[in-house]
């Protein structure tokens, strides 16, 4: 980084200089990052907002996943339900089961599942879409014709995943309860109005609302880290590979490090 | 070919003021990491001229054209175009200056998720004054008539040829009616007869829409018909400058050897 030939040495090169190279780079990483954060808020508020593109971003990242988070949340419902039946039978606390079933779905599960799963989908693609537009210069073409590929490109996009990803999570939540309530029925009978009333009973306005804020910034994050490593990739064709890749996880470690941060905080507010 | 045109700008040479110049670049300087690119580029551009830029393959041609229009930040010297210092505009004077730039890449850059209509609409239609659809249609008919695409105006990217790409793209960029034009290595890979009818509508182009254009190439029978002027780069410096026949019999063997492989 600093040649250390020269007098002038200051006390942050010096301590650079001691610093992991790869701790040093992640530091660039995340000043980067944090300037595409920025751009993105530029970007957010000047004038002429891409509305087509907007939705049709909102139909690539919410319609056409419905299919996939619908399955595996009824799945996980199904599952989940079967493997705790057991254990809550030999306590006789049977009656319990929907309640813990909606309670974890709704805090936990719901949205941490399904944001992986989006985050396995959508921020993948989006590093490979962006990235090959990248390499192949659609994203300087666009900028050298004057017209701003941030705005139509990336903020369409974040918006996108910030706003469909919690929908797809209140879809997956339900259909998760239905999946609860399939498993219920195979072993003993349960009504679904007895059944469907022990699970809203259970949730409280506080379970809901971080489960939303969660939502969002897992939807922000899936958005925003998809189009930064795309829209920051190097050129050559292995780079589209990489910038997938690595969207997908760093998005898949950023929902956990939020998923920490929020729980934390609520835990701290009531 | 066209002489009228080069003589023309030829008798203007002697006695131009600076504000005849659409582009000024002086001692410019480019290198990534430690490898310097362009080491001292003086380079000026008359209004309506066409001058060609001949240079060894990664001898940093493309990387000269994208500190014109601001994709690459140079490191030193002065590039001015039309008589602003690029380097000291802000966002919005950059883009207003950009649109009056015509760029035409390499290897096309065409929007592949968008047909050939919609790759030509979507910078018109991120002007300050967005035009509406029957605005659009005589344009965008316009411009694919000028580069004799016409037919192809539904079709996908993925669709079409590399010469083909190569028209939408100069179409494209000829459809906000630019001032300046940088082509980069506009018949690269192609034909001899449709680098031809490229060099020739570069040719066109000049004559309707008066740009000045800067034309990066290395094949040497579009350079002679489209030029006014030469220019020859080696490994990021300016070499030699000249007409075609005066280089043709230039003293420099690096300078020769481009004109020999032709002939
Ligand atoms: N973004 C970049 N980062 C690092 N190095 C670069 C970058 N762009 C270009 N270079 C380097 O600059 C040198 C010149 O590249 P440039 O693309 O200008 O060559 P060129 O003259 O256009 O060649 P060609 O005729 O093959 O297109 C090359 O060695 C290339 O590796
Ligand atoms: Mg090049």
């Amino acid at each position: 980084m600093s040649q250390p030939s020269t007098n002038k040495i200051t006390t942050a090169e010096t301590i650079a200089e001691y610093l992991p190279s790869s701790f040093q780079n992640f530091l660039i990483e995340l000043g980067s990052m944090l300037q595409f954060f920025i751009d993105f808020f530029k970007n957010l508020f000047k004038r002429g907002f891409e509305w087509n593109a907007f939705i049709r971003q909102c139909f690539e990242v919410g319609y056409r996943s419905i299919g996939l988070i619908s399955l595996t949340a009824f799945i996980m419902g199904l599952v989940m339900t079967l493997q705790s039946q057991p254990t809550l039978a030999n306590f006789g606390a049977e009656s319990w089961l929907p309640g813990m079933v909606s309670i974890s779905i709704v805090r936990e599960i719901g949205p941490v599942i399904t944001s992986l799963l989006c985050a396995g989908k959508i921020a993948s693609s989006m590093g490979a879409e962006l990235g090959s537009m990248k390499v192949t210069e659609q994203i300087d073409a666009m900028e050298v014709s004057g017209s701003n590929p941030m705005k139509y490109l990336v903020v369409t996009r974040i918006l996108a995943t910030t706003l469909t990803i919690p929908l797809l999570v209140i879809l997956s939540d339900a259909i998760s309860f239905c999946g609860s309530w399939v498993a219920v029925n195979i072993n003993s009978t349960m009504s679904a109005m007895l059944f469907f009333n022990k699970i809203f009973a259970a949730i409280e306005f506080k379970d809901l609302i971080p489960s939303i804020i969660k939502s969002i910034l897992f939807g922000f994050a899936i958005g925003f880290i998809g189009c930064y490593k795309g829209y920051n990739s190097s050129k050559g064709t292995e780079s589209v590979g990489v910038a997938a890749n690595s969207a997908v996880v760093t998005a898949s470690i950023s929902i956990f490090l939020i998923d920490m941060l929020v729980v934390q905080i609520t835990n701290l507010l009531y | 070919m066209d002489s009228a045109i080069k003589t023309g700008s030829k008798t203007l040479e002697n006695n131009v003021t600076s504000s005849e110049y659409v582009l000024e670049i002086e001692h410019l300087k480019k290198s990534f990491d430690d490898k310097q690119v362009l080491k001292d580029i003086n380079l000026k551009l008359k209004k309506g001229e066409n001058l060609v830029v001949l240079g060894k393959s990664g001898h940093g041609k493309s990387v000269l054209i994208k500190c014109i229009v601001g994709l690459l930040t140079p490191d030193e010297g002065t590039l001015k175009v039309f008589n602003k210092e690029i380097t000291n505009l802000n966002e919005d004077e950059l883009t207003e200056l950009r649109r009056r730039i015509g760029f035409l890449f390499q290897n096309s850059a065409l929007y592949d998720s968008m047909s050939v209509r919609e790759n030509l609409e979507f910078p018109l239609q991120r002007q300050d004054e967005p035009l509406s659809e029957e605005e659009l249609t005589p344009l965008i008919e316009e411009v694919l008539e000028a580069v004799g695409l016409l037919d192809a105006i539904d079709k996908m990217p993925s669709d079409l040829s590399g010469g083909m790409r190569k028209r939408i793209g100069l179409a494209r960029t000829l459809i906000l009616k630019p001032e300046i034009m940088l082509y980069d290595e506009p018949t690269t890979g192609l034909d001899p007869i449709t680098s031809n009818e490229i060099s020739l509508l570069i040719l066109d182009i000049q004559k309707k829409y008066n740009t000045s254009s800067i034309i990066i190439t290395h094949d040497m029978a579009c350079a002679k018909v489209t030029n006014d002027r030469i220019m020859v780069l080696k490994e990021g410096e300016y070499i030699a400058e000249g007409s075609y026949e005066e280089l043709e019999n230039s003293e420099d063997e690096f300078v020769r050897s481009f004109f020999n492989s032709t002939n």
